[in-house]
């Protein structure tokens, strides 16, 4: 045992808590921050038909540590629901599906609350305020039409984000229903796309810096030589390239160049190397992505009230300061790389302290514009919140979302302003929106057929899927394609732009075969299918929720035949 | 066509009861598919059959083992067995659905099968606690696809050349289909492989490259990072004070050791941001687990599985076809579905032997050190020969010690350009043939 080593300093304060163990691995990629935001969510699935997608995607929410969950489902657990369901058991037999899926799923996490409503789907919704406790809808086909119509509407006026979801044998399908304005700052961009060194446009500080670090550099020692942080090499170069051809080194011409000069005088050395390999990403200068350009002269962002949101706040802030300086505020983080540690400490800070003098600047005028617009004090914006979005500002990223497509039934569909997007997705071989436009055609058909008899309690809410019969198989099918045959029509002469054969053949036929499997499944959900979009559908309700990550805008399609998922925007 | 049976009919199946709770399934086993191949699959009570006889292996019961456990008893299959040595931590119930709080330090594989079958009467699992390596190759001949759901590239290549070493091309059953997943954070992949068919997990292990590991100089002289100070004190700190001591990286007090080590350092360097979490994230190599990826990927295998044991659709993985789908889910929802290729030169289900670029400079250790690093080989116990020579072994001590001194000698007094070489890690059932190429 070493008894000679020095004592124990006092306890520490950033032991993990019981909670924090728990959420460990989770914790890890969307942190504190969106843990309290999921633990205040509130999720109601509309459950109908076999009804276990949402229930796989409910499971992958309770285990994070969702706030509450409520299912509305008025079924009666069948024995059909026991080969399928894995949060049933047998004993569940001709109880309310609702309250035994509750049940089961609370199960896995103590700290999260289920509800269950067992009321009908059509009388719930028609009573006022229902829905208002919910902060996240996700509904599942297939439902009676004019519910599904009633909810679209109610989510959009009180711009609560909505998920609707089919998934029928190897196929599956969700679409997102997001407010008009979903702003995101937390993106989680890929590290290496972050970096933002400003190696063309330095600052006094860092040039000092970098002068003093390469002074002698021709005739340095090996070993001093090999410990100057790439970062000062560069700038180095990019001042000798300056010199000799008086312009900075932009063109991809001039980038060689400069790699050229590092390569010359590498010997062999680590940080060379590193110069070397960051010459083309690093050597660019600092730009202002389209996407955050769109944000900055956004309308909100212009037109500010005192009940303007945070976020808007604060992009007219960067706003003045892009104005400015024409770049945004320096994002700070610098790379790990060959140097000593007191050189690397230093030019860390020097980034860090641009980084937070920018900062400050954009708080200042976040506070002023608080002033100008009147806004309450209890609206304060909090410094983290300014200094997390400078840092992100380069990844922000804003959603426009767009309302739920919905057929109307017997009518042709209209694909509005995406139509002709959609119609260059016809050729494209890798997409997947003939399977969306089976998806559709199937809800024209539930909505288009009454159930001959008077529905089975356990059997979907008076809604009749096609293949439901081995009697009407076939002509089920058939109906299926010719009204998804139809809306490929819709949307050829909607866009204006014909789409010839071999193309509109092919299309027409993978899409009798998409329209074919849906028939042959009878409504009837696989597990596993259930399980992977109920897997996708949580993942994207974690985004939604915790207000990180880019997500699906706005229909995601699942080809489980090919094993290919893929996204369209309607 | 064979007759097509109403989805409400029981199905006599031998069994003799009745299948109303498979409703979903058989509806979709009944029929023909827009798909199906006619000669493959006829609907009915053939494929049911075939899930009723088939016998599947699923090695690993943490966040992919428990959802294909879930999966497949949902998917109608009723002979399961199931692999790991494991047992069950806290900072799984995040994830690992079929483990409660009161089930914290039991084996995974047990409190797993248990819950599954309990869920699902009629389902048999059958666990086994301990290592994939414990097995020979009469008990994997038993089945018929194997799963694997495992964080460990180690065991995986393991199964991966035991499953390519037993294909006997006299006994078509000796063929054993590997359905291989895997997750990081909001990605992963999944993956049909037909041992000596289609590419292989050697194959493609090129495209999962290890994290390159940080200089030994930079921890012990320049550290910069937080993560820096935590490996000093895990690799170096550790070995000078508390070498007597066994690190248990799952024993908070050793890291709390490390994690005041590192902080000690670092506040000596000025560097900011050595936590706790930290230090347990890099002591213990932690990657980032969420339910919903675990979900996504689980099912695609057992989908995959499905198919292919029913014919219900065409699966993935056929020669000439796609065999792997890749996942990212972390900006919006993305899969790059192709067919990973089969390489000649690969050590496991390849004939020839690997192009291997060497310095005849550099010494034996510094190739010796590479193999573990390389993306195609990370072999970490290399032992090293030739036809004829042993030029350097790993283990066992008594042959580390004879070889040793070679590690110093230059690779040109060792070896031949184009001579082969054979490498061989305790960690794998094969050799890796090298052919030797000097630069
Ligand atoms: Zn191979």
């Amino acid at each position: 045992m070493a008894t000679d080593h020095v004592p124990t300093p006092p306890p520490l304060h950033d032991l993990p808590t019981a909670k924090e163990k728990r959420y460990d691995r989770q914790l890890r990629l969307w942190g504190a921050s969106g843990q309290v935001a999921l633990e205040e969510a509130h999720i109601l699935l509309i459950n109908n038909g076999s009804g276990v997608t949402g229930i796989e995607a409910l499971k992958n929410l309770v285990l994070p540590g969702v706030g509450e969950f409520s299912i509305l489902d008025s079924a009666i657990v069948g024995e059909e629901d026991l080969g399928v369901n894995f949060f049933l058991e047998d004993e569940s037999l001709g109880k309310f599906r609702a309250e035994e899926t509750v049940r089961l799923l609370e199960e896995l996490n103590p700290d999260v609350k289920g509800h269950a409503i067992t009321e009908p789907l059509e009388s719930f919704i028609q009573k006022d305020g229902n829905l208002k406790p919910f902060t996240l809808l996700l509904v599942a086909a297939p439902i009676d039409y004019a519910s599904l119509r009633k909810i679209r509407d109610l989510a959009l006026a009180s711009q609560t984000p909505l998920f609707y979801t089919h998934c029928i044998g190897f196929f599956s399908h969700f679409s997102v229903q997001l407010p008009p304005a979903f702003p995101v700052v937390d993106t989680h961009p890929d590290p290496t796309a972050t970096q933002d060194l400003r190696l063309l446009k330095p600052w006094p500080e860092l040039q000092d810096f970098a002068k003093r670090m390469s002074d002698g550099l021709e005739t340095m020692a090996q070993h001093d030589l090999g410990h100057i942080p790439y970062v000062c090499l560069l700038l180095h170069y990019i001042e000798k390239f300056r010199s000799q051809h008086g312009k900075l080194p932009e063109s991809y011409k001039d980038k060689t160049a400069v790699r050229d000069m590092v390569r010359a005088e590498g010997k062999d050395e680590e940080n060379f190397e590193e110069a070397y390999a960051a010459v083309l990403k690093s050597l660019t200068p600092p730009t202002i992505p389209s996407a955050v350009r769109d944000v900055l002269s956004a309308p909100e962002t212009q037109n500010l009230t005192s009940v303007s949101s945070s976020f808007w706040m604060i992009a007219n802030a960067i706003q003045q300061f892009v104005t400015k300086y024409s770049v945004l505020p320096l994002p700070g983080a610098v790379p790990d790389m060959k140097a000593r540690s007191n050189d690397y400490i230093t030019l860390q800070q020097i980034y860090k302290t641009k980084a937070r003098a920018d900062c400050a600047e954009v708080t200042a005028s976040v506070r002023s514009l608080a002033k100008s617009t009147n806004r309450s004090t209890k609206l304060e914006i909090p410094a983290n919140e300014i200094e997390n979005f400078c840092k992100n500002a380069a990844h922000i990223h804003l959603v426009r979302g767009r309302p739920l497509q919905l057929i109307t039934p017997g009518e042709k569909p209209s694909f509005g302003d995406r139509a002709k997007a959609l119609r260059s997705e016809l050729t494209n071989p890798e997409s997947l929106i003939g399977l969306y436009l089976a998806f559709l055609a199937f809800d024209d058909f539930t909505a288009t057929h009454i159930p001959p008899v008077p529905a089975h309690p356990s059997s979907p809410s008076g809604v009749l899927v096609p293949g439901a019969s081995d009697s009407t198989l076939e002509a089920d099918t058939a109906k299926l394609t010719a009204t998804a045959h139809t809306y490929l029509d819709a949307l050829i002469d909607e866009s204006g732009n014909r789409l010839e054969d071999p193309e509109y053949s092919d299309l027409k036929a993978e899409i009798e075969k998409y329209c074919t499997e849906i028939a042959r499944a009878g409504g009837a959900e696989l597990h596993n299918m259930a399980s992977l979009t109920g897997g996708l559908v949580s993942q994207e309700i974690i985004k939604v929720v915790t207000g990180q990550y880019v997500g699906v805008d706005n229909v995601c399609l699942v080809e489980g035949v090919a094993s290919r998922m893929g996204t369209l925007k309607v | 066509m064979a007759a097509v049976m109403a989805p409400n009919a029981p199905v006599m199946n031998g069994h003799g009861s009745g299948r109303a709770k498979w409703k979903h399934l058989d509806t979709l086993l009944s029929r023909p598919g827009a798909y199906t191949d006619p000669e493959a699959f006829v609907p009915g009570e053939v494929p049911i059959a075939s899930l009723d006889n088939a016998r599947i292996l699923v090695i690993g019961a943490g966040g992919l083992g428990c959802e294909i456990l879930k999966n497949l008893a949902l998917s109608g299959f009723k002979n399961i067995d199931v692999i790991d040595m494991d047992t069950i931590d806290v900072s799984n119930l995040n994830r690992q659905f079929l483990f409660r709080a009161k089930d914290v330090g039991n084996a995974k594989a047990t409190v797993a099968a248990e819950f599954v079958m309990k869920r699902v009467p009629g389902c048999q699992i059958t666990p086994y606690v301990g290592k994939i390596q414990d097995k020979d190759e009469d008990y994997y001949m038993q089945f018929n696809v194997v799963i694997c759901g495992l964080d460990s590239i180690e065991a995986r290549r393991w199964i991966n050349a035991t499953l390519v070493g037993m294909v006997d091309m006299d006994n078509p059953d000796s063929l054993k289909p590997l359905i291989d997943g895997g997750t990081e954070g909001f990605k992963g992949q999944s993956r049909v492989i037909l041992p000596t068919m289609t590419s292989c997990i050697e194959c493609q292990l090129d495209m999962h490259a290890p994290r390159a590991a940080v200089p030994l100089c930079t921890l012990a002289t320049i550290p910069r990072q937080p993560q820096h100070c935590i490996e000093w004190a895990h690799i170096i700190k550790w070995e000078e004070e508390r070498k007597d001591i066994v690190l248990d990286t799952d024993d908070p007090a050793h890291i709390t050791w490390l994690y005041e080590k590192a902080l000690g350092r670092a506040k000596e360097f000025n560097i900011e941001g050595v936590t706790y979490s930290m230090t347990q994230g890099v002591v213990k190599n932690i990657i980032p687990a969420i339910a919903s990826t675990n979900a996504i990927i689980a099912a695609s295998c057992c989908n995959e599985a499905f198919k292919l044991v029913t014919s219900a659709a065409p699966c993935i993985g056929m020669p000439g076809t796609n065999n792997y789908m890749q996942y990212t889910g972390d900006a919006g929802v993305y899969t790059f579905t192709f067919e990973a290729e089969r390489k000649e030169d690969c050590p496991v289900c390849g004939n020839l032997p690997k192009d291997l670029s060497i310095d005849p400079e550099q010494t034996l250790e510094a190739l010796v050190e590479s193999l573990a690093e390389r993306p195609e080989s990370q072999l970490k116990k290399p032992n090293v020969s030739t036809g004829q020579k042993s030029l350097y072994y790993s283990s066992p001590a008594s042959l580390e010690e004879q070889t040793r001194p070679n590690l110093k000698r230059k690779l040109k007094e060792l070896l031949d350009d184009g001579e082969e070489m054979a490498v061989t890690d305790p960690a794998f059932a094969i050799a890796f043939r090298y052919k030797v190429r000097f630069r």
